[in-house]
Parts: C-alpha cells; sequence; structure tokens
C-alpha cells in the first residue's frame, strides 16, 4: 500500500473513522485541534457524527451516550480540557462501555502552554476521576504508530468494554511522518447491551455495573489483572547487555533512540525500554534486561518525575533509578548519554 | 368511566417520598409512550437526584448520566440512533444549576429530543437545599432565613431563555390539581409527538410538590404551588410546532 505523509493529528483522526468511529464530540483547544477538524468534514463523509460541543463536559457525555448507544465514539483533548474529561471518563469506565479518548499533551498545570510535555502521566495511567477504573493508555512514538494504536486502542475498547486512552503530545500530533493507513473497518454497532429500545427484550440498564453484578470488588478486580497479564507492550532497543536502560515513552523515546545509537558508537552500553502501552505498565519487558544492570534513566517531558515511579515500582528499586526531566526544553540525546554515564559511574 | 390501568413500562412500586410528584409523571409519561406505541423504542437519560429513583420502577431502557448532563447524554444517543425515542429526565438544580449548560445547549442546537424538568425548587435527594429556582424568601436547608435574591439572584425561569431560541416546544404544567395534570399529560404527549415528526427541541418544566423537604403535608404542599409557584412560573404552552405561542 502506498505511504502518504500525514500530520500526527490528521492520521491519528483519519485512523479513527478506519476502525469504525463514527460518533465525535468534542471542543477546541490546542495541539488537539486538528482532530476535531478533521473529523468535522471526514465523519459526515461516512454517515457518522461530528459535533463540537459546548464544552469538554459537553463532549466527553456526547460520546458517553453514543457508546451506550453501541456506536464506536471518541473525543479528544488537552491538559486542562483532559481535566475536564474526568467525570464523564469515569461514568463511562463504571458502566463498562468502550470509547477512545486521546489527550495530546501540553506543557504545564493550570492554563500552562501549548507545546510538547508528557506532564499528565498520572492523570492518564492512575485514575484521573473518581472512584475504581482504570484506562487501557497507549503511548504513540511516531504518526503510524499514532495510526496503529488508534486501531488497536478502538479493539481493545471492545474487547475490554472499557474506555481506551491515547496519550500522545504536541510534537507527535504535529509531526508529518510517511503513513500506511489500515482498510476501512465495518463494525456493527448492534450490540447485544447497546441502548437502541427494548424491542421486545428486557430493557436494557445503562449504569454503574456495580449494582448488577455480585461480588463486584472481586469481578472488576479481575477485570483489570487479565488486562494487566495480557495487555502489556513495549519496544526494548539493546536492554539485553546494557549498563544503563532509559525508559521513556512518546517523543522523549524518539530522543533516547538516538541517544542509545550515539552513546554505542562511543562504546558505552546503553539501552531503551520503551512502554508502548502505559497502562497497563510493561513490568515484563524489564525481565530481558541485563541482570547486572547498573541503573535505569527516566527521560520524561515534565518538571516532576512520573514516569520513574513506574520504573521503580517495576524494578523493585534493585538499582538506582534516577529522571532525566525537563518539560520547558527538549533534551539532547547528548544531554541524556551525560546523565547515564554519571549513573554508571555511581 | 374509563378502565383504571397500570402502564406495564411502571414495572415495579416506585421510591418516591408519600406525596412527592415523580410518581405522578413518571406514570403520565409511561401513559403517553405506551398511548403512542413507544415503549420498545424509548430511552430515558436520567438525571443525578430524585429523578434518578426512576430507574428502579420504569421498564424502558435507560441510562444513567452525570449529574446535570443528560441532555448532553441524550444528544449522544440521538444522534447516533435518531430512530429511538429519546427522553431527558431531570430535576430543576440538575438541569438547570449543575446542567444549564448542557440543558441549554441542546436547546440551542434544536436537538431532537424531549427534555422532562421536574421543578420542585430545592435538591430532594440531598435533603432540600436552595435551588435555582428557589422562590424569594423561600427557607431551604442553605437558605435558613429564606432566599436572598439580592445576594442569590431571583428564581430561574429556563422557559424565558429558550423561548427566544428555535426551538420545537416548550411548555409548563404543574400538578396541584387534576385539571392541571391532565394538561401536563397533553404537553408531554405533544412533546414526544414534537419528537416523532423531527420537531427539534422539546421541554415540559412540571412544578411539582416536595412534602418532606418542604415540611409540608402532601395537600398542603399541592395548595402552596397553587398560591406561590405558579405565580412565579406561569403556566400553559410557550412554543409550539417551533412557532412562538402569544398567552
Amino acid at each position: 500500500m502506498a505511504m502518504k505523509l500525514m500530520k500526527g493529528n490528521h492520521a491519528l483522526a483519519e485512523a479513527a473513522v478506519r476502525a469504525g468511529c463514527r460518533f465525535f464530540g468534542g471542543y477546541p483547544i490546542t495541539p488537539q485541534t486538528e482532530i476535531l477538524e478533521y473529523l468535522s468534514a471526514r465523519l459526515p463523509e461516512v454517515g457518522g457524527v461530528f459535533l463540537q460541543a459546548e464544552s469538554e463536559l459537553g463532549g466527553i457525555n456526547m460520546v458517553y451516550g453514543a457508546a451506550a448507544a453501541g456506536c464506536r465514539a471518541m473525543t479528544s483533548s488537552s491538559g486542562p480540557g483532559f481535566s475536564l474529561l474526568q467525570e464523564g471518563i469515569s461514568y463511562i469506565a463504571s458502566a463498562e462501555l468502550p470509547a477512545v479518548f486521546v489527550d495530546v499533551q501540553r506543557y504545564g498545570s493550570g492554563l500552562g502552554d501549548i507545546f510538547q510535555a508528557q506532564s499528565d502521566y498520572f492523570t492518564a495511567t492512575r485514575c484521573g476521576g473518581h472512584g475504581d477504573y482504570k484506562l487501557l493508555v497507549y503511548a504513540p512514538a511516531s504518526v503510524q504508530e499514532s495510526v496503529d494504536l488508534t486501531m488497536l486502542a478502538f479493539d481493545k475498547a471492545d474487547e475490554y468494554r472499557n474506555p481506551a486512552l491515547l496519550l500522545s503530545d504536541a510534537s507527535i500530533a504535529q509531526m508529518m511522518e510517511p503513513v500506511e493507513l489500515p482498510e476501512m473497518r465495518d463494525v456493527n454497532f448492534d450490540r447485544p447491551w447497546a441502548m437502541r429500545g427494548k424491542h421486545g427484550g428486557p430493557n436494557k440498564r445503562v449504569s454503574s455495573t456495580m449494582y448488577y453484578i455480585e461480588d463486584f470488588d472481586a469481578y472488576i478486580k479481575a477485570k483489570y489483572d487479565a488486562m494487566i497479564a495480557r495487555e502489556q507492550r513495549w519496544e526494548s532497543v539493546r536492554v539485553e547487555d546494557a549498563d544503563v536502560v532509559l525508559v521513556a515513552y512518546g517523543v522523549s523515546a524518539r530522543i533516547c533512540k538516538e541517544a542509545v545509537a550515539l552513546a554505542r558508537e562511543r562504546g558505552m552500553r546503553l539501552g531503551l525500554l520503551r512502554p508502548i502501552s502505559l497502562w497497563p505498565f510493561p513490568v515484563k519487558g524489564f525481565e530481558s534486561v541485563n541482570p547486572d544492570v547498573r541503573g535505569y534513566l527516566a527521560v520524561e517531558l515534565s518538571a516532576l518525575p512520573r514516569l520513574r515511579d513506574d520504573v521503580l515500582l517495576a524494578t523493585g528499586q534493585r538499582v538506582p533509578t534516577e529522571s532525566f526531566l525537563g518539560g520547558m526544553h527538549i533534551p539532547e540525546p547528548s544531554a541524556i548519554i551525560e546523565k547515564a554515564a554519571e549513573l554508571i559511574a555511581e | 368511566m374509563a378502565e383504571k390501568r397500570t402502564p406495564a413500562l411502571l414495572v415495579e412500586d416506585n421510591r418516591y417520598c408519600p406525596g412527592c410528584g415523580h410518581g405522578i409523571i413518571n406514570r403520565i409519561l409511561a401513559e403517553v409512550l405506551e398511548e403512542m406505541g413507544l415503549a420498545d423504542e424509548a430511552v430515558v437519560s436520567l438525571a443525578v437526584g430524585c429523578g434518578g429513583l426512576m430507574m428502579y420502577s420504569f421498564g424502558t431502557d435507560w441510562i444513567q448520566a452525570p449529574h446535570g448532563r443528560a441532555a448532553a447524554v441524550a444528544t449522544g444517543i440521538k444522534r447516533v440512533r435518531p430512530e429511538t425515542c429519546v427522553i431527558a429526565y431531570q430535576g430543576d438544580g440538575d438541569a438547570l444549576a449543575i446542567g444549564f449548560s448542557e440543558t441549554m445547549y441542546a436547546a440551542i442546537r434544536n436537538e431532537n429530543i424531549t427534555t422532562i424538568i421536574v421543578n420542585n425548587g430545592i435538591y430532594g435527594m440531598t435533603g432540600g437545599q436552595m435551588a435555582p429556582t428557589t422562590l424569594p424568601g423561600q427557607k431551604t436547608a442553605t437558605s435558613p432565613a429564606g432566599r436572598d435574591a439580592e445576594t442569590t439572584g431571583l428564581p430561574l425561569d429556563v422557559i424565558a431563555f429558550m423561548k427566544e431560541r428555535k426551538v420545537g416546544y416548550l411548555a409548563r404544567g404543574a400538578l396541584h390539581s387534576a385539571k392541571e395534570i391532565n394538561k401536563v399529560k397533553k404537553y408531554i404527549r405533544a412533546a414526544v409527538e414534537n419528537q416523532q415528526s423531527g420537531g427539534g427541541y422539546a421541554l415540559v418544566e412540571i412544578l411539582s410538590p416536595c412534602p418532606t423537604n418542604w415540611h409540608m403535608t402532601p395537600e398542603a404542599a399541592m395548595k402552596h404551588i397553587e398560591a406561590e409557584v405558579e405565580p412565579r412560573y406561569p403556566l400553559g404552552e410557550f412554543v409550539k410546532n417551533g412557532v412562538k405561542v402569544n398567552a
């Protein structure tokens, strides 16, 4: 199939359409607005519905309704808007409905700014809204992966009846790269649980499933445990003999890949573990790391450590685990290598 | 005399307090849906609050919306399943305070849904706190000295906002007499018919008693609606078939 040069946001939006998404309700916010713009024209072409909502609250609740009606549905946002989505996300997760969300991360708490960052890691991976739930969280590191993981997110959301999140960032969303787009999928929205009038059957009730499931605590824990067991995804680059392993996702992982190549040229044994699923965190990926590794360096575009926590949990804090931070400036590979060298020297 | 029959859509006894208006409104909605042959097509987007108790006794498909967001949830359903009959069932706190934006924007988009707002002037589920609809001087759990309109504003008349927009149907009824209850049924029927004919947004607001939180007997609560609430909230149809009615 022919490759096409596309911007990250546009490619992600087209992938959603090809995954069978037929409803989008959302609100403009930089740097995700191209998703909204693209779908405003594209969804009507395939018989789908695009609605520009009055707020992110409006948008996420439209998605809740559309998803409950059986439709593959999506919204996207960034930073401040992602905060506003959390109420609806909690409801969608508690009703065990499939839906896909996108957070194109931007820097800073409060208003922050529109450039790339990875500061929403905790909101994305822990549980951004109230209660007990997890999102399947995927972190694309290229335009192609924005496409592939969008397709995967819709499928996995359906498979587990649990919402999925694409955690991108301004640079992945705004860059242009050649991509191969998948074929258009045909998805049947008349699922047995879909609300479309009862038509002679029992009435369907969409609410927190805790009301209907016996021993709910055990049930919901088992559901998320199954995802932890089966849905870890990662890429590793030369971790088997590495003295220091960088851990990074998204745009940071691209810089780290360069750092690994550069360090290896200099004779320094650097490796990279790139989580592709941020939840479940790819703990299994650490099993192939050199048992004599001297340390880990979590590289993330944020002012405070976030990803580092998960590295510590995955490795049991057996070796020094540091952060390479910095949201305001994109790090140079050489600076990452320097910091990694300090870990070896310790 | 017509046969007295409970609509099949009322699948269990309701869970409202004695003298509550929700039971009457639930029954009217069930009757209208059945009479129009829509019991199998209906989907109800339920508010958080006393209205949400409808989930236990109402036999259509339904979805529990987050507090205030029933109109947005209803929008999502209706847009992807235009063949369904979508009802947003909400209280005044839900629809007019926390959900005012979602409520108004459904009307602004002229969304082809039917909204029922049950206006009892307080938050019932949480124990009778002041709502946007609370009357000036009315004592509630959070306005113990009576609502001070100087600092909290005047009671909110949502129909006054909406009737200047392009919408399909707007009416306000009350439950304080059999005559008014019959009119409420007529309004709800018209609001559902409006949706079925693709007429756009329809709203019926209903002045309803809350004896528990008004600290009144059910009978006194009905009299209170007629004497105190209705003068603030004029009854009747305000928009019909997309055209303003000059009442």
